[in-house]
């Protein structure tokens, strides 16, 4: 094509066409850039779901020594659901606590460190982040610690009579929305503390300015202007607390047990392909839906 | 809502703002009457914003008090004071749309029906038809009048205008001061508007305030301050002066005598900030009068012989450099009403004026002939 850009010609009309060469030329680079990601994407992504689809539609009497069927069972669904519901409505139940707490913890501090921390402002973000530098397993193991009947914690909580003189912390539902909590408030931090940092100063002075209280300035501006932060960090929080299995194995007992706890037993002790891999297409989807319903209503609405 | 009470002059007193060591406002004191448009000019840097912040009640003042009317309200949360600011970055919520921009101030004092205000101040501004924009989808210009109508919805008692117009290009910068003025009038608010231009300060304020180093140097009509600063560096700032360094020999009653490079000069008292010791004797380049030759001066003109160095033709005027015997040179613009005689650079020439047009600064013991305009250059806060 851009080889004719180049052929002399005596005819008046084609004097334009070397800048007309370079679209041509170019055209398809985004696309070939785009070849990678979408190769990985593809490989690791869209097959191995694909492939999870299958095996939740296959035939339940199935199992890993006779093998599997695709016999399209879609009555694995309501089975699985009927079976699990408890696990699955507690996972969304000890997210949701867990982000509450983690949203009032996270908030005044990704506030803090944005707007206030002045030339503290980088090591306490490394504050925020260092726990990540050790692995998710050892930090929950660290917490069964603090939270183990005879450590420090449940003495003090036993001494001011906020626990029974034998109540304890682990194996209990607050252990594991705490060690969810704790888990993922990072995930809520950074955006937040990237969306407050942002902020201008100067417009919570010109709110003052026009009448608004510290509180109102908050409602009115601050809060309003810090919400594509706020909606990152909630659903990068709220996804894998709800689909996690650590917290509740580790700080909970089955009785606290999440759908997350379920899909891997499904999949690695009882292996129930079928069922674990409509479990866990029930949770993407339930997962999917929230978020869904939860971008349309913060995106439209003219904030509060 | 912010109380309507009889509103009242403006009062700062011995109002001080220190940042650690340095002194960003220096006991300034100044009554700023009810209704009129005050101006504070200076270099940047100088304290202005400082001193409209505290104001506002963004800033605490070290010390000092801001009267409005009796009521000290130097230590009211800024949302309590009947005091609104526009800002120099105008600082407009860019999550709101126009209307709720403007409606803000009102909302926030519990007001529900905002609909027939807003819509009114936004005509004020002309801005007719702009509810629903958002404010990065105006130009400069037009988000300066956002800024003014949100402020100004409120009815202040007072109303503080950071450089409003400092990001606006020329044009529309000549074009707002007559708009801003016209409201002014209209509205009856006490104005105080700072800023560093002083050709803005002087068509639009009744009074101005000229600041230097966090303290006023003088203040009155821009007339008044104009054709009689207090000291070298109103003179240089307002304006452009030429001042010669003299020293005051002596008096005979209506008239204060000078020496200055070696030639007598003359005064009236009444345009002497002093009567004794080293001074400057001032002129302003436009009331320099050119000739040809000493025996052209018109009797009672006091003149100064020299070279003419430049010429620099712009169009309603020329400006002239003179270079006087001991090496200075002065500023002389002639209008170019046609009925002046031209002059060529190299020329001889004889610089003249009437002794009512001079005044007599006080000067450093040290300080030598100032005529190069200081226009423009930060002066204060660093020296
Ligand atoms: N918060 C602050 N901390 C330290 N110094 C400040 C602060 N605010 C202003 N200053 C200093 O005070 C001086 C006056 O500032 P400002 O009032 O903004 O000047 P202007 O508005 O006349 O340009 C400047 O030298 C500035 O650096
Ligand atoms: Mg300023």
């Amino acid at each position: 094509m851009s080889a004719f850009a180049h052929v002399p010609t005596g005819s008046g009309q084609s004097a334009s066409p070397p800048p007309a060469a370079r679209p041509g030329r170019y055209r398809f680079l985004p696309y070939l850039l785009l070849l990678p990601g979408a190769a990985w994407l593809f490989l690791f992504f869209a097959v191995p779901l694909l492939q999870l689809a299958a095996a939740s539609l296959y035939d339940p009497e199935g199992s890993l020594s006779t093998g599997y069927t695709l016999t399209w069972a879609f009555g694995n669904y309501p089975a699985a659901l009927q079976q699990y519901w408890p696990q699955f409505s507690r996972s969304f139940l000890y997210a949701g606590i867990a982000l509450v707490l983690a949203l009032l913890m996270g908030y005044p501090l990704a506030y803090a460190i944005a707007q206030k921390a002045g030339r503290w402002k980088n090591l306490l973000l490394v504050c925020v982040v260092a726990p990540m530098f050790t692995s998710f397993l050892v930090r929950t193991l660290a917490w069964k610690t603090i939270l183990s009947d005879n450590g420090w914690l449940v003495g003090l909580l036993r001494d001011v009579h906020l626990l029974g003189p034998d109540g304890r912390l682990l194996a209990t539902p607050v252990a594991v929305v705490l060690g969810l909590t704790y888990n993922f408030l990072p995930f809520l931090v950074l955006p937040l503390y990237a969306s407050l940092e942002r902020l201008d100063y100067r417009l919570l002075e010109a709110s003052s300015d026009l009448y608004a209280s510290p509180l109102k300035t908050f409602r009115r501006v601050t809060l309003p202007l810090s919400m594509p932060g706020l909606i990152a960090g909630t659903l990068l929080f709220f996804i894998p607390a709800t689909g996690d299995y650590i917290n509740a194995e580790l700080l909970g007992t089955p009785n606290q047990y999440m759908i997350g706890n379920v899909i891997d037993s499904a999949f690695l002790v009882r292996l129930d392909y079928p069922q674990g891999a409509a479990l866990s297409f029930l949770l993407m989807s339930a997962i999917l839906a929230v978020v869904f319903v939860y971008l349309r209503r913060a995106g439209t609405e003219e904030v509060l | 809502m912010a109380q309507e009470t009889p509103a009242g002059d403006l009062r700062l007193a011995n109002l001080t703002k220190t940042f650690g060591a340095f002194t960003a406002v220096d006991d300034l004191s100044l009554t700023i009457g009810q209704g009129t448009f005050f101006a504070l000019l200076g270099a940047s840097g100088c304290g202005k914003t400082t001193t409209l912040r505290m104001i506002a009640g963004l800033e605490e003042p070290t010390s000092g008090q801001v009267l409005l009317g009796d009521r000290d309200i130097a230590r009211l949360r800024p949302y309590k004071r009947p005091v609104n600011t526009v800002f120099q970055s105008y600082a407009l919520f860019p999550h709101l749309d126009i209307f709720e921009n403007v409606a803000f101030g009102l909302r926030r004092r519990g007001i529900r029906s905002v609909d027939q205000q807003v819509r009114q101040m936004l005509s004020l501004v002309q801005l007719d038809g702009y509810e629903r924009r958002r404010p990065t989808q105006l130009s400069g210009g037009q988000q300066q009048r956002v800024a003014l109508a949100r402020a100004l919805i409120n009815h202040p008692q007072v109303l503080l205008l950071d450089e409003p117009l400092g990001a606006l290009d020329l044009k529309l910068r000549r074009q707002m001061q007559i708009e801003l003025k016209r409201i002014q009038t209209e509205v009856g608010i006490t104005f105080v508007h700072v800023t560093h231009d002083q050709e803005e300060a002087m068509t639009m304020a009744d009074t101005v305030a000229v600041m230097n180093a966090g303290r006023i140097e003088q203040l009155g009509a821009p007339a008044d301050i104009y054709e009689f600063p207090a000291t070298a560096f109103v003179a240089n700032f307002l304006g452009q002066s030429n001042l010669i360094a003299g020293d005051v020999f002596g008096s005979n009653g209506s008239d204060t005598m000078v020496t200055a490079h070696g030639a007598r000069f003359s005064v009236p008292s009444a345009r002497a900030r002093t009567d004794r010791g080293p001074v400057y004797l001032g002129i302003r380049p436009e009331k320099l009068q050119l000739a040809g030759a000493a025996v052209q001066v018109p009797a009672g003109s006091q003149h100064l012989d020299g070279t003419i160095t430049d010429a620099s033709y712009v169009g309603v005027s020329t400006q002239y450099l003179l270079r006087t015997g001991w090496g200075t040179e002065l500023s002389i613009f002639v209008a170019n009403s046609g009925a002046q005689q031209r002059f060529a650079v190299g020329e001889r020439a004889v610089a003249y004026w009437d002794p009512r047009h001079a005044f007599l600064l006080s000067r450093r013991a040290d300080e030598n002939d100032r005529t190069t305009p200081v226009l423009d250059e930060p002066v204060g806060a660093s020296s």
